[in-house]
């Protein structure tokens, strides 16, 4: 286990600048999710991390060891690969046992690891076959295996679930959390999945564009987004973002056509240009109420234990979500109030005003 | 209730094609036929019969013809194995350059090389290309037929083998590398055995073709005991100058056995199949 540290981490390819120097610190045991849409950098920073990609400036270091410019066998580190790149030509238990056989580990103790760890991720009946023969969950587990079966300095994970099917992805998931707990290792999760990264890191670091956008747990990510990119990439369906103007003397803030009284937090309120309010914290009335903001229910989507009810408002269309299983019967005409204390403000940079 | 049949019914039309299929396929089995008896008739013409008494005289004559002979164990192998070697080993690598870099047009490149290939070794250049051998010395050289052959079936061969070194990703060179092999290491237990189908395909394709390659050698080996055993089919003439059947058709099956019995082995060891087994 060790820790990791990257500082000014700068890659470009031809014209486009896939990292644009970027700054992270991560502390021994910690699993840190890379978060952002594809092209964000995320996977090339993984890849520096391995390696693979060797970075135009910048400094990685594992444990007090500058790593920036080492062959990828001399990093001590294990990678599973999107596509597992489990070997076609080798069976399960050889692929497993890839990794000691290369650092020259004697077959006796080869043999004993492969058991071990391939019992513990229940592919043990496996180890005769070839891994065309197996399961997408199957060959995941595999190059799970096949990760840590050498004890590595610090795990990297490049979309490991992204090809499995959404019922596989979540057991997957629930797994990985397991193994990590268990195994406590210092980690790297690549995704594009939020609920993966969410669930499963310590922290999330949120990409786009080769720039961080913002580091922290998954709840200070999800309750205090760093910004407008970040407000609306967390949370699904994402936070409705909407337009908004302060009246200074008034102290209020109107926005889709509807002005609200800002008492306590008009500081903050009065220089933002935008406001996000989340699905979840908007409710539905079907009668006019005070501060709420007149629409026209455009679709309601019953998913099971919540709805998801989309409503015009003006210009906008605002999404909310209604929890328990019971589809509420609305009118065309609706009224949408907004949790007052649970808005974010954004200035006209885009940045969070708190 | 009554069902209906679904044999399908003997009509006149499926009598004619049926026929006319024998007949197709008689025309392209005489020479195989051909093939088969001549060698062992010693009064074969050309056309195909059943000779009256089986004999291995035409054998006989064939395996006493020295520059025959030395042809086909000497000279045929060492210009077909060492051109299969060359362009296989050169191709290979060439493929796998042209699929791991990022060059851009890396495409185009196998396709300007391989229209170039079809003029090299093409009727059109053979006077530049005898010129060229004899100016720096490698005429009536293996080593210069060999060299020409490559350069002709080279582009060829690094396309087929770019299709093969493609199948393979490249996160199976960097998995290994991140696990701590070394390049040699991840050649030798990861990319050779993945890429092996592509060497055989190629390395039998080459070989096939620098076995029955006869204009290249017959213009540059001028010394008898060089020639390959393509060219020393035309020597099988008798002083009359008409050609000598009986001895063609035993040499015939001399030379087509090699090579088909090297292919058996490696559709037998190897098959030409390539491993499934990555999500994409």
């Amino acid at each position: 286990m060790a820790s990791i540290k990257i500082q000014k981490l700068v890659k470009t390819f031809g014209t486009v600048q896939a990292v644009a120097g970027i700054d992270l610190d991560m502390p021994d045991g910690e699993f840190v999710a890379l978060l952002g849409p594809s092209g964000c950098g995320k996977t090339t920073t993984l890849r520096m991390i391995a390696g693979l990609e060797v970075p135009d400036s910048g400094v990685i270091s594992i444990g007090d060891q500058d790593i920036t410019m080492s062959q990828p066998r001399d990093r001590d580190v294990a990678m599973v690969f999107q596509d597992y790149a489990l070997y076609p030509h080798m069976t399960i238990g050889e692929n497993i046992g890839y990794p000691l056989k290369v650092r020259g580990v004697n077959k006796a103790e080869i043999i004993r690891r492969v058991t071990d760890v391939a019992n513990q991720l229940q592919i043990g009946h496996l180890l005769e076959r070839r891994p065309a023969q197996l399961s997408g969950g199957q060959q995941q587990r595999t190059a799970l295996a096949r990760a840590v079966v050498h004890r590595a300095r610090v795990f990297l994970f490049d979309e490991p679930l992204s090809n499995l099917d959404a019922k596989l992805r979540l057991e997957a998931r629930a797994f990985l959390k397991y193994l990590q707990r268990e195994v406590g290792v210092t980690g790297v999760y690549v995704t594009h999945d939020q609920s993966e990264a969410m669930a499963l890191a310590d922290r999330i670091v949120v990409m786009s564009a080769g720039k961080i956008m913002q580091v922290g747990t998954p709840l200070e990510i999800y309750r205090q987004p760093a910004n407008q990119f970040v407000a609306a990439f967390i949370g699904s369906p994402p936070m409705n973002l909407l337009a908004a103007v302060s009246d200074e003397a008034a102290r209020t803030l109107s926005i889709a056509g509807h002005t609200f009284p800002m008492r306590e937090n008009f500081a903050q309120a009065s220089k933002a240009s935008v406001i996000g309010v989340r699905p979840e914290h908007l409710t539905i009335h079907t009668q006019p109420v005070e501060n709420g903001l007149v629409g026209k229910v455009y679709v309601t989507q019953p998913l099971g234990g919540e709805t998801l009810i989309l409503v015009h408002v003006g210009e906008n269309l605002i999404s909310v979500r209604v929890f328990g299983d019971d589809p509420p019967e609305l009118p065309e005409q609706v009224w949408l109030v907004p949790e007052l204390s649970r808005m974010h403000y954004f200035g006209e940079d885009g940045e969070r005003i708190s | 209730m009554t069902t209906r049949s679904r044999k399908p019914r003997v009509t006149f039309r499926f009598m004619l094609g049926t026929l006319l299929a024998y007949v197709i396929a008689i025309i392209f089995l005489l020479p195989l036929l051909w093939f088969i008896f001549a060698p062992f008739n010693d009064h074969a013409v050309l056309s195909a019969s059943i000779p009256a008494s089986l004999s291995l005289s035409n054998f006989g004559e064939v395996l006493d013809s020295d520059i025959a002979m030395r042809g086909l164990l000497i000279n045929s192998p060492i210009i077909g194995i060492g051109t299969m070697l060359i362009t296989t080993a050169v191709a290979a690598l060439a493929a796998f350059g042209l699929s791991r870099s990022r060059l851009p047009g890396r495409q185009m490149w196998t396709y300007v090389l391989i229209l170039f290939s079809s003029v090299v070794v093409g009727t059109a250049s053979m006077v530049p290309i005898f010129r060229l051998i004899f100016e720096i010395g490698l005429i009536n050289t293996h080593i210069g037929v060999i060299l020409v052959m490559v350069g002709g079936m080279l582009p060829s061969a690094i396309f087929i083998m770019q299709d093969f070194v493609d199948g393979v990703p490249s996160s199976y060179e960097e998995a290994a590398m991140v696990m701590g092999a070394s390049p040699l290491r991840i050649f030798k237990d990861i990319t050779f055995p993945l890429i092996r189908p592509g060497l055989m395909v190629v390395g039998i394709w080459v070989l096939i073709n620098a076995w029955g390659a006869f204009l290249t050698p017959y213009l540059l080996l001028r010394s008898p005991d060089l020639l390959p055993a393509s060219v020393t089919f035309y020597r099988f003439y008798d002083e009359e100058g008409s050609p000598q059947i009986t001895l063609i058709a035993a040499y015939a099956v001399l030379y087509t056995l090699p090579v088909l019995v090297m292919y058996l082995i490696i559709n037998w060891r190897y098959g030409f199949r390539f491993f499934g087994g990555i999500k994409s």
